[in-house]
């Protein structure tokens, strides 16, 4: 009889195609473009990079699965995501073995730490970055700069002249910047290296409904806002710092950010404005990562106090 | 003109194309049915017959006296063989006795005769008297619906022609070829209720629909063609999109003027003041992994497998069968139940369709989807993981769990396959057995 393999359970009884692997996938998939021209820009140096940091994430991701006898999830693509991610936040040349202990500190400081996939509080690249960052200074910073002699004017980072300029320290125009970052930027982080790429990749996303607007558009609408109202260069402020990055691909990270539409906004808002705090006044320049993290530990607030009304709510409904 | 819709829902698979064209078939008349005293929300009705006793079609068998309640009626004439507590197989069969009648092989239908002065009044009665309930799948005794309190004025009745269900086309296929049925039991709601407005809401995917209610309505009452969108026929999202208004939690559509009836009802309120008769049979839906899905016009009580045996059988490997449409339906456990007033289909999914529901629930990666799903505006997400920890009570009071519909639009968008609906319903039974209800 049939019956005996008759399958009970609770409706709806069917669902959509979309699984956490087929996500991660398309991000992946928006990054590849970038991933590829910073290949071929930086060639061998960012290629070792990529590869140690999705090493040591997902090395770490197996590898703390196994010792902690949970099943062993890398096929849902999140940690080779997290080790990419990571590895484009990372000037170009590192020693090899540096994008890897990234990779291990983003899997396991962020994301086991609070419990695996869906409860870390902060952004498990940006862990990873940061953590090389407190420990190798020299080389994640001006150190590389200056092995490039890329000083613009005054030996220092173009973000740093941004905030001499604003403080009327010295004067220059950024708008020869803008092609270069757009295009073809070998001063930056190896994700940087063309923001046009990852604007495009950031389209497919939206696109295809896996990132939501809400959080690239208050982030950079305050950083806009706040150039103008600063007599800042809004395009290159955006354009540089990984302001994109951050924006389209770190901080939409659906387990680090609010969950709720206006959540979303306060939390992209929140990030654009601390960037923009941190830029100009603070002796941090690179502040991206640090907002975003900053707004990863706010996020579960902004949650909670961005519960939306049901449908149908009437005030005096709160009253009864 | 933009086609009107509501904020949110999803866009399942249609899988309507199998039987939206083939016309209503009577199904064969089966050996035996098999009456379910509670096939309404309410108090479940009483025998009103013994075992051995004979019975006519359209006979009544069972009633209670309450408020909210319906009647029930054998569909076939012939021999009552048992009176027993049903085995509850399955969520939609509710508790209460059922009774069991053998079929004659020469029919005999009971008299009936149809209402001589048509008021408001009669026409409660007459809905009462033939055992009407919304034929969408509620089953929410139609007098009710019919009889709004004295202090709420109803001006508007919105007939459900949306089918938004995928697989289904019986409410299809009754607006093409019972149009006018329809009509008429449209005009006989606004005439109980007192309401000047009619509007029927049909999904645009049913063009042919759309025109044959155009016709019968003449003017009469506006037909409107809505988004092909889930969950459009949900009662607060229809109301919304056909009036602008919307009512709070835990309120009727009478707090917001509307009295809202399925297609299959109005026709079937038509018949009851017309032509007397009970509600004894209604069009359903077989599809599916069947060889030729049908609509089928079912004589309440009959079983499912003797549905699937008139549909040719199973064409695969059954995973599952399905009471009702595939996003809202009742999985049963076996094919051995009667089908009720509010069975609007049988929906067979194949075993490589089905997969087993995993015994740990997945992690949620926090993506969102549920919540840009949800119509009513609540964060499933969130619902979910509470109702895993056993905080219902803060499910209730801040998440607004009992704002859920249970439409089943966030499991459906989860990328993770979370059971989200199954856990909202589980909290919300342990927070009504706590006494929260907000």
């Amino acid at each position: 009889m049939a019956e005996d393999r008759l399958v009970v359970s609770s409706p709806p009884h069917i669902t959509s195609d979309a699984q956490t692997s087929v996500i991660m996938f398309w991000v992946v998939a928006a990054l590849l473009p970038v991933t590829l021209y910073s290949v071929y820009i930086f060639q061998a140096r960012a290629a070792v990079s990529i590869i140690m940091a999705i090493a040591g994430a997902c090395g770490a991701e197996a590898a703390l699965q196994s010792l902690m006898k949970q099943k062993v999830t890398l096929s849902d693509g999140s940690a080779a995501l997290t080790g990419l991610l990571l590895a484009l936040t990372l000037p170009p040349m590192l020693p090899w073995w540096m994008p890897l202990v990234g990779g291990v500190a983003a899997i396991g400081l962020s994301k086991y730490v609070f419990g695996g996939l869906g409860f870390n509080i902060f952004n498990p690249a940006l862990v990873g970055r940061t953590v090389l960052l407190l420990s190798w200074a020299q080389y994640m910073t001006t150190g590389f700069f200056e092995k490039l002699q890329v000083d613009t004017i005054t030996g220092a980072t173009p973000l740093y002249v941004a905030k001499q300029v604003r403080d009327g320290l010295v004067r220059y125009d950024f708008a020869p910047l803008h092609k270069q970052y757009l295009l073809a930027n070998p001063y930056g982080c190896i994700g940087e290296v063309s923001a046009l790429l990852l604007l495009a990749g950031a389209g497919v996303l939206l696109y295809k409904g896996i990132i939501d607007w809400e959080i690239p558009a208050t982030y950079l609408g305050v950083v806009v806002v706040w150039s103008l109202v600063f007599g800042a260069d809004p395009v290159f402020q955006v354009l540089s710092g990984g302001i994109i990055l951050g924006a389209f691909y770190m901080a939409t990270d659906y387990v680090t950010s609010p969950i709720t539409p206006k959540g979303k906004l306060i939390f992209g808002a929140g990030c654009g404005f601390v960037n923009m705090l941190l830029r100009f006044y603070s002796g941090l320049p690179e502040a991206t990562a640090f907002s975003i993290l900053f707004m990863n530990a706010l996020a579960p607030m902004i949650d909670r106090f961005t519960i939306p009304k049901p449908f149908g709510w009437v005030k005096a409904d709160a009253a009864e | 003109m933009p086609v009107l819709t509501f904020a949110r829902g999803i866009f399942p698979p249609h899988r309507k194309s199998a039987s939206q064209a083939l016309p209503i078939e009577q199904s064969a008349l089966p050996s035996e049915v098999v009456i379910l005293m509670s096939q309404h929300a309410g108090a479940p009705a009483q025998p009103l017959v013994e075992v051995g006793e004979k019975v006519l079609a359209g006979q009544k068998v069972g009633e209670v006296e309450a408020r909210i309640t319906a009647p029930v009626h054998s569909p076939v004439s012939g021999t009552v063989s048992a009176i027993d507590s049903c085995p509850c197989a399955s969520e939609g069969v509710r508790r209460g006795g059922r009774i069991t009648i053998k079929v004659d092989e020469n029919q005999t239908a009971a008299p009936s005769s149809s209402v001589e002065e048509v008021t408001p009044d009669s026409i409660r009665d007459a809905v009462h008297e033939a055992g009407i309930v919304g034929l969408g799948g509620a089953g929410f005794p139609a007098r009710v619906k019919l009889s709004p309190p004295p202090d709420r004025k109803v001006d508007t009745v919105i007939i459900n022609g949306c089918e938004c269900e995928s697989y289904l086309t019986a409410d299809h296929r009754v607006m093409l070829e019972e149009s006018e049925s329809v009509v008429d039991g449209a005009l006989l709601v606004a005439q109980a209720v007192g309401a000047q407005t009619i509007v029927v809401g049909i999904e645009e995917n049913k063009p042919d629909a759309i025109a044959a209610m155009k016709r019968a309505a003449d003017g009469r009452m506006s037909v409107v063609a809505l988004k092909t969108k889930y969950p459009q026929g949900a009662e607060k999202m229809l109301i919304q999109v056909l009036t602008g208004r919307t009512y709070p939690v835990g309120k009727l559509p009478s707090d917001a003027g509307c009295a809202v009836q399925n297609v299959q009802t109005a026709a079937a309120i038509h018949a009851a003041v017309r032509r007397g008769t009970p509600l004894i049979e209604r069009v359903m839906t077989v599809t599916g992994a069947v060889k030729n899905p049908k609509n089928l016009r079912v004589r309440i009580g009959t079983s499912v497998q003797s549905l699937i045996d008139q549909c040719g059988g199973f064409s695969r490997t059954p995973g599952k069968v399905i009471m009702g449409g595939p996003l809202t339906g009742v999985a049963l456990p076996t094919t051995d139940v009667p089908v009720v007033k509010g069975t609007s289909g049988i929906v067979v999914l194949a075993a490589e369709e089905v997969s087993e529901a995993s015994a740990e629930i997945p992690p949620c990666i926090r993506c969102g989807r549920c919540v840009r799903a949800c119509p009513t505006f609540l964060v499933p997400s969130q619902l979910g993981l509470l109702a895993q920890n056993k905080m219902e009570d803060i499910a209730a009071e801040r998440y607004h769990l009992f704002g859920c519909i249970e439409c089943g639009s966030c499991a459906f968008v989860c990328p993770a396959k979370i059971p989200l609906l199954q856990l909202i319903r589980s909290a919300k039974s342990a927070a009504m057995l706590g006494g929260t209800t907000r």
